[in-house]
């Protein structure tokens, strides 16, 4: 199966403290890796090599052909913050950033509201959201711009359930158009059933990859 | 459909923002004034030492009161990572440097606008040389202030006492600038000698300044913490 990402003896160094120790590993095309492990495993700075955020220490990182600042525009990347503008209502700021988007075919701003769940009509600031709808218009602008490799970073942080069951839903669609998803998340029991790997870290270093029944 | 250049897509994004909050301009334009009113009130200069000091008073309020605002340029893209968010876009780094030194010109130059006649009032003013120059010396002075601004306040948006920071770095550099805009500003006012040669000394400083801050942006704004 083609590589979406491929990490070869990765190291990330801060000062004396390593975030990443030598992890070697290929995300496999159209598959969905939950990653987990606990506070300071190294999950969010795995995400942010891969989105070419971080340079590695060592090591080489490839998204697809190339280095990831040569594929950015295939790349999504959803962060704890929210990443958009406290003035901006939602469909401001995801007009703004498709914007950015020139090459690729994006979503209109209010259909991706839309299929997170949010009303496009709403007229109050992005600042004025609760936590739970700011990280559904985060994730509205990860896919307005129809990436093919999606870097979620504990998208599921602030949601109910019910919500976080949806959004699921929203990127199993997204599997399903054979886009590739890395999720990391504390929320093992949401997400486990969907993924078809699960990736388990531990002080830096990827401590197991297994596949699950899915993937089989 | 005609795509608008990306600097201009960052552009109308920040005169947006800047229309809703008013947070740069306001704090400008009170800080100048301040100043403006100040040194008018400790000095009461006589029209004829008007002309000799007020070029450099008009200098100073103005970069004073940039700082205030040129420290808070990125404070919007800071806040909840939006900068990382911008870094994932195919748009080029240059194009987001120019869109924020174009947004930051025109707040200072519009608190400039707003200055110009209250310091006629205040110091009595009346150009003696060829007014119409002051119309060349303020944006190449603006200019120079606000494209090193801009670059420096990005260069220490990662450290933790960036507001002193940024005064610190950039007002040494911008002392040629500084030098230029007031020379010529009492070249102009006093009609006593041309302003020729120090025009010019704005407009090379200009674009050196601005060629090395677009070449070196991208590596700023991809510099680790």
């Amino acid at each position: 199966m083609p590589v979406a990402a491929s990490l070869k003896t990765v190291s990330k160094l801060y000062g004396t403290f390593a975030a990443l120790r030598k992890v070697t590993v290929d995300f496999e095309q159209g598959r969905w890796y939950v990653l987990l492990g606990e506070n300071g495993a190294g999950k969010s700075t795995l995400l942010r090599v891969i989105a070419g955020l971080l340079q590695p220490t060592y090591g080489t990182v490839l998204v697809g052909e190339g280095p990831p600042h040569q594929g950015r525009d295939r790349i999504g990347y959803m962060s704890h913050a929210a990443m958009l503008y406290d003035e901006f209502t939602a469909v401001e700021n995801l007009r703004y950033f498709a914007s950015l988007y020139r090459e690729r075919p994006c979503q209109a701003p209010e259909a991706a509201l839309d299929a997170v769940g949010l009303d496009p009509t709403l007229k109050r600031p992005v600042g004025q959201y609760s936590q739970g709808m700011r990280q559904r218009v985060s994730l509205a602008r990860v896919l307005i711009s129809q990436p093919e490799l999606l870097l979620l970073d504990e998208p599921f942080s602030n949601m109910d359930v019910a919500s976080a069951r949806q959004m699921l839903a929203l990127l199993a669609a997204q599997r399903a158009q054979g886009r590739t998803v890395l999720l990391t998340t504390h929320q093992r029991e949401l997400a486990e059933p969907l993924a078809d790997y699960v990736l388990t870290m531990m002080a830096g270093s990827v401590a197991s990859l297994l596949a699950t029944e899915t993937a089989k | 459909m005609k795509q608008r250049p990306y600097f201009l897509i960052h552009l109308l994004k920040d005169l947006r923002l800047e229309w809703r909050s008013r947070d740069a301009i306001n704090s400008m334009l009170f800080f100048a004034l301040l100043v403006v009113v100040l040194f008018s009130l400790a000095f009461d200069p006589t029209r004829a030492v008007s002309r000799q000091i007020s070029g450099g008073i008009l200098s100073v309020a103005v970069m004073f009161a940039s700082v205030t605002a040129l420290n808070q340029a990125w404070a919007r893209e800071l806040r909840h990572q939006v900068l990382d968010a911008q870094r994932m876009t195919p748009a080029p780094a240059a194009s987001l440097f120019i869109g924020k030194v174009l947004a930051n010109f025109i707040f200072v130059s519009v608190v400039e606008l707003a200055l110009a006649p209250l310091f006629t009032i205040f110091y009595n003013l009346h150009a003696i040389g060829q007014g119409w120059l002051l119309l060349v010396v303020l944006p190449l002075g603006t200019w120079a202030l606000v494209v090193n601004g801009t670059f420096f306040a990005a260069l220490s948006i990662r450290t933790r006492s960036r507001e002193l920071l940024l005064p610190l770095i950039l007002f040494p550099i911008f002392i040629p600038a500084l030098l230029g805009m007031v020379q010529a500003t009492t070249n102009i006012l006093t009609g006593e000698a041309d302003p020729g040669l120090w025009i010019k000394l704005l407009g090379v400083y200009d674009v050196i300044f601005t060629t090395v801050c677009l070449l070196l942006f991208e590596l700023v704004l991809n510099a680790e913490q």
